[in-house]
């Protein structure tokens, strides 16, 4: 199994471990709701180099990113991000990621853990036919600090004034990268670097009253802010309009090409699905799984937790169009009522309903 | 860690059995299933009066993570629940052989002799170290 390079941390931190796509990744370090209601009030540290950096350079890097990304890098500044997507030429969806332009000839992507070979196949097969390279930064690790007292706590750590620094925007220290972004739906940074510098920011934090939190917080943290996960809210057989992501893809430029763009303008024509907020006002627990049933129309819960904020358990479901309101969710042979809604359900700190 | 109360008995699936009268057991679930499942949100009990069979579902308890079933460990009568788990599920994680009981069995002298077919402590927990 693959270890980061600050596994003997986690251990000394007392984290229980889960193998999350081949990686022994901390689950929690005591108490996953401790730790979530520590993001959403004050801040905490989570350790995500599982996922993989890619590194775009070249002079076509940015005619590349506009073929290969459903969103349009074009509409970006230098120093900024773009959350997109990238399907195969049906529409389906390969993995979610985030895009940083450093210029027209310089891109980085964040993008999952579990989906390294089809992400790494796939822009394979696309930069052949561009004056661009990538590379796998592979040595280097990711730190995200999450939480509403985040900023002032790593403009300590780091000297570095960060309030200029808007969201969805990065910069750069020596050999850190760090941006303004995370998978928590509170303010945040991400920091990119090699082992060596992240394990001292690591050790700071965690001796300085910035806890670590581990994936079971990162879990619900992200489904209270209505954040899909690839591979459990949308996977290869979902496009992007019945995954709550039609404002990645961006039909706005007529003469920009890309990947499944014919088809995707028929499939944004003719989807019936959407992806909504459940929640669950009766005892018990949504699970990934469960039916959703209202009348004749049938959905299904993608995602299914117990929101530490609202105290009652939420989930995201793929349903019908048409169902709205009111539906009812079966659960162990049980009929239990559940409202639909937009999301997400939390917002910095505030529940939205 | 809570230690692990030498009167107790166990099944391989994690419950606990507490004989505490003639023909009344308490179940719960060990200190080891508490920590695997972690903060328990939600327990679903039986209800008194229900009748129970060994080895049968008899209760639900749902953390974060996971939904995990409770077994029976007697065919029985349930004559007690512990409602305060109602409000606060979280006595499972604190207290699992004290205050974060699941419910009470009424069984019968023939159905009782089957305890001693149960694990004690020290046997449970070496087969714990086993797994590891």
């Amino acid at each position: 199994m693959n270890r980061t390079f600050l596994y003997q941390s986690h251990l000394d931190l007392g984290s229980k471990f889960v193998n999350f796509s081949g990686w022994e990744m901390p689950i929690h370090y005591g108490s996953q709701i401790n730790e979530h209601n520590c993001v959403r009030n004050d801040a905490g540290i989570f350790d995500v180099s599982h996922m993989n950096i890619f590194d775009f350079n070249g002079v076509e890097a940015k005619q590349f990113m506009r073929y290969v990304l459903t969103n349009d890098v074009n509409k970006i500044d230098d120093g900024s991000a773009l959350y997109s997507v990238i399907t195969n030429n049906e529409g389906g969806i390969i993995d979610d990621l985030i895009v940083y332009k450093f210029n027209n000839e310089k891109f980085r992507v964040v993008s999952n853990c579990s989906t390294f070979d089809d992400v790494n196949n796939f822009f394979e097969s696309y930069i052949i036919k561009f004056d661009c390279e990538f590379l796998h930064k592979s040595t280097q690790g990711i730190l995200a600090i999450q939480g509403p007292e985040s900023m002032i706590a790593l403009e300590n750590i780091l000297d570095l004034k960060l309030s200029n620094y808007k969201s969805f925007s990065f910069t750069e220290k020596n050999d850190l990268f760090i941006s303004r972004t995370g998978y928590t739906g509170e303010d945040g940074f991400e920091i990119i670097g090699e082992a060596e510098e992240l394990q001292n920011i690591w050790d700071l934090c965690t001796s300085n009253s910035i806890p670590p939190i581990g994936l079971g917080a990162r879990d619900t943290l992200r489904v209270e802010a209505g954040m899909n996960l690839n591979g459990t809210d949308m996977t290869i057989k979902n496009n992007p309009f019945e995954s709550n992501l039609g404002w990645v893809v961006d039909f706005s430029d007529v003469e920009r090409d890309f990947i499944a763009k014919e088809n995707l303008i028929e499939i944004k024509k003719t989807n019936k699905l959407k992806l909504v907020g459940v929640l669950l006002n009766e005892k018990g627990v949504l699970r990934s799984g469960q039916k959703i049933i209202k009348d004749d129309f049938e959905g299904e819960i993608t995602s299914g937790t117990f929101s530490p904020i609202m105290k009652k358990s939420i989930g995201i479901a793929r349903v019908p169009f048409d169902m709205n309101e009111d539906a009812n969710v079966l659960i162990r042979n049980k009929l239990l009522k559940v409202r639909i809604l937009s999301l997400p359900f939390v917002r910095k700190g505030k529940i939205i309903l | 860690m809570n230690q692990t109360p030498s009167d107790l008995k166990f099944l391989a699936s994690h419950e606990w059995i507490r004989l505490i009268d003639d023909n009344v057991v308490v179940v719960g679930i060990s200190d080891h299933a508490q920590d695997q499942l972690g903060d328990v949100v939600f327990v679903e009990l039986p209800s008194i009066g229900d009748s129970v069979v060994s080895g049968d579902e008899a209760a639900v308890v749902e953390s974060v993570k996971a939904a995990s079933e409770v077994y029976s460990p007697f065919t029985g009568e349930v004559v007690e629940v512990n409602e305060a788990l109602e409000g606060n599920p979280e006595l499972v994680n604190s207290s699992p052989y004290e205050d974060g009981w699941f419910f009470k069995l009424k069984v019968s002298n023939e159905n009782l002799e089957n305890i001693h077919s149960f694990m004690n402590a020290d046997s449970y927990l070496s087969r714990l170290d086993d797994n590891n």
